[in-house]
């Protein structure tokens, strides 16, 4: 599973940490880190579930 | 129970979520959504943000499902307003007599916002916020407008529609009738950091005076609102900020539990067959121990899940689960992103846990006895949300904001 942000979309809210810190990382400079691009099967669950949670919509899963 | 056919009532992003999560699950029976609008409703907080300030078309102000409908083979019903309901034998009435029957029956049909008056007394000028047709009406009068904005109501989106029309360099009045902005929620010193970003932006800000009346010219359009302290403030375009309540006309005699929404047991069932999401629910969330109904976005889509999950496990006999949560959501205005986890009360003690009150940097947690019941964060979206995951552990408070 590949994951790409929409950085113009993005508004580092980080709700997306929140369901899968494993994947996702907002730091205190406000900025979004994605701590791994291609996560493994296992957590696509909780991507998937950030994706649909993102307000912004600014999450891509492609497979 | 045999679910064969579920109808899900509202298109907005409760019901397409517990439309979506159905599926999810499993289940492949007949799914049927109605919804009054014509058109899908749009993603509603851009409305009162970049939809009003012009940034955001509003064709981007999409429902986040709503290139999936046919993927998820729903059988969606525009244009179907539902007028009345039984919730012995599920039947869904709608305008012209027509009827349909469902095994199971998902209520998300949101809210509706408060007018000042009946709308038919009220001068043209006179908006509110909640569908795209509203947003768009209000930003194409505040365009053209000569004169000043007065905004009735400092909820976070009377603040809002303040804060986008004042950056677009609008002259603004805000008014409130409580002693502080979002006085209801938070402890006056946090409603009091919020007033002072208004007026540090030049928004006249005026608390603990509500209005009189909304007042007409010659020419049938507003142009002035009268307070209740006597004072008249001019106005070329008004926007009631004053709150919003449950779609719930169409559910009276239907033999479910009304009264601030629909009365649901703490699993988000109303009736035997009968879940409700989003912003019309009403239940006992057993995080908090109270009762409450949510009007925020996320809360939409989690409700919405669990009363598709409540549904299928009534149908399949399965053991139903609480839906326990800690709510959630954010506000802009200005360059400020409020976010704020749980559930305070204005009545609750406010303890500044990060920067200082009113900076542009900081966080606020709420306490009541040796509870945290919710964190304000601006500009802090990290504290936010783990004080968020803290709160679904416990809600204690040396748990949520340490010792
Ligand atoms: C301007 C604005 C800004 C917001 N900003 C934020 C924000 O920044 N952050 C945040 O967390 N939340 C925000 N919210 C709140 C969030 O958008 C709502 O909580 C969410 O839309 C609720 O979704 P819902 O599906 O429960 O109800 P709704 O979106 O209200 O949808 C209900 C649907 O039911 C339909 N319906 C009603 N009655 C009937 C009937 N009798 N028959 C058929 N259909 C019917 C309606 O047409 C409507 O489409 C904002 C809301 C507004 C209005
Ligand atoms: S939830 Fe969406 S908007 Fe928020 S930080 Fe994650 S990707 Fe960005």
């Amino acid at each position: 599973m590949k994951i790409v942000i929409d950085y113009d979309l993005c508004e580092s809210n980080a709700v997306c940490m929140g369901i899968a810190p494993e994947v996702f990382d907002v730091r205190d400079d406000d900025l979004l880190y994605l701590l791994d691009e291609n996560p493994g099967d296992d957590l696509r669950p909780k991507v998937e579930e950030a994706a649909r949670r993102c307000p912004k919509q600014a999450i891509l899963i492609q497979d | 129970m045999d679910l064969e056919r579920v109808v899900v009532v509202g298109a907005s992003l409760a019901g397409l979520t517990a439309a979506a999560s159905l599926r999810e699950q499993g289940w492949d029976g007949h799914l049927v959504v109605v919804d009054a609008a014509m058109e899908l409703p749009a993603d509603r907080p851009p409305l009162s943000k970049q939809v009003l300030a012009g940034t955001m078309d509003s064709a981007a102000a999409r429902q986040p499902l709503a290139d999936r409908i046919d993927e998820l083979d729903i059988d969606l019903r525009l244009g179907h307003r539902v007028e009345g309901f039984g919730a012995d034998d599920h039947r869904i009435k709608f305008f012209n007599d027509h009827e349909l029957t469902a095994d199971g029956v998902i209520v998300a049909t949101g809210a509706n916002a408060r007018w000042p008056a009946p709308r038919d007394e009220l001068p043209a000028g006179v908006h509110v916020v909640r569908t795209l047709e509203d947003s768009l009406a209000l930003k194409a009068e505040l365009d053209t407008a000569a004169g000043p904005l007065v905004v009735l109501g400092a909820g976070f989106i009377g603040a809002e529609v303040a804060a986008t029309a004042r950056t677009a360099g609008h002259d603004v009045t805000m008014i409130e009738a409580a002693p502080q902005p979002l006085a209801r929620v938070l402890p006056s010193e946090v409603g009091a950091a919020v007033a002072k970003l208004h007026r540090d932006h030049g928004v006249d800000v005026r608390v603990g005076v509500g209005f009189a009346s909304i007042d007409a010219g010659p020419g049938g359009r507003v142009e002035s609102v009268t307070l209740s302290d006597g004072s008249v403030v001019p106005a070329s375009v008004v926007v009631a900020g004053l709150g919003a309540d449950p779609s719930i006309e169409w559910l009276s005699g239907s033999g479910l539990s009304l009264g601030n929404g629909v009365v649901c047991d703490e699993t988000l069932l109303a009736a035997p067959g009968v879940t409700a999401a989003g912003d019309v629910a009403n239940w006992f969330n057993p995080t908090f121990g109270e009762r409450m109904r949510v009007e925020q976005w996320d809360h939409a889509i989690e409700s919405g899940r669990a009363a598709a999950v409540r549904l299928l496990a009534e149908a399949g006999g399965d053991a139903p689960q609480p839906f326990a949560s800690v709510p959630w959501f954010w506000s802009d205005q200005y360059d400020r992103k409020l976010q704020m986890a749980g559930r305070p009360s204005g009545n609750d003690e406010a303890v500044v846990i990060d920067g200082e009150l009113g900076a542009e940097r900081f966080a606020v947690a709420f306490r009541r006895g040796d509870r945290c019941t919710g964190v304000l964060a601006c500009n802090r979206p990290r504290l936010a949300v783990v004080s968020r995951t803290r709160m679904t552990q416990s809600l204690a408070w040396d748990h949520v904001v340490g010792a």
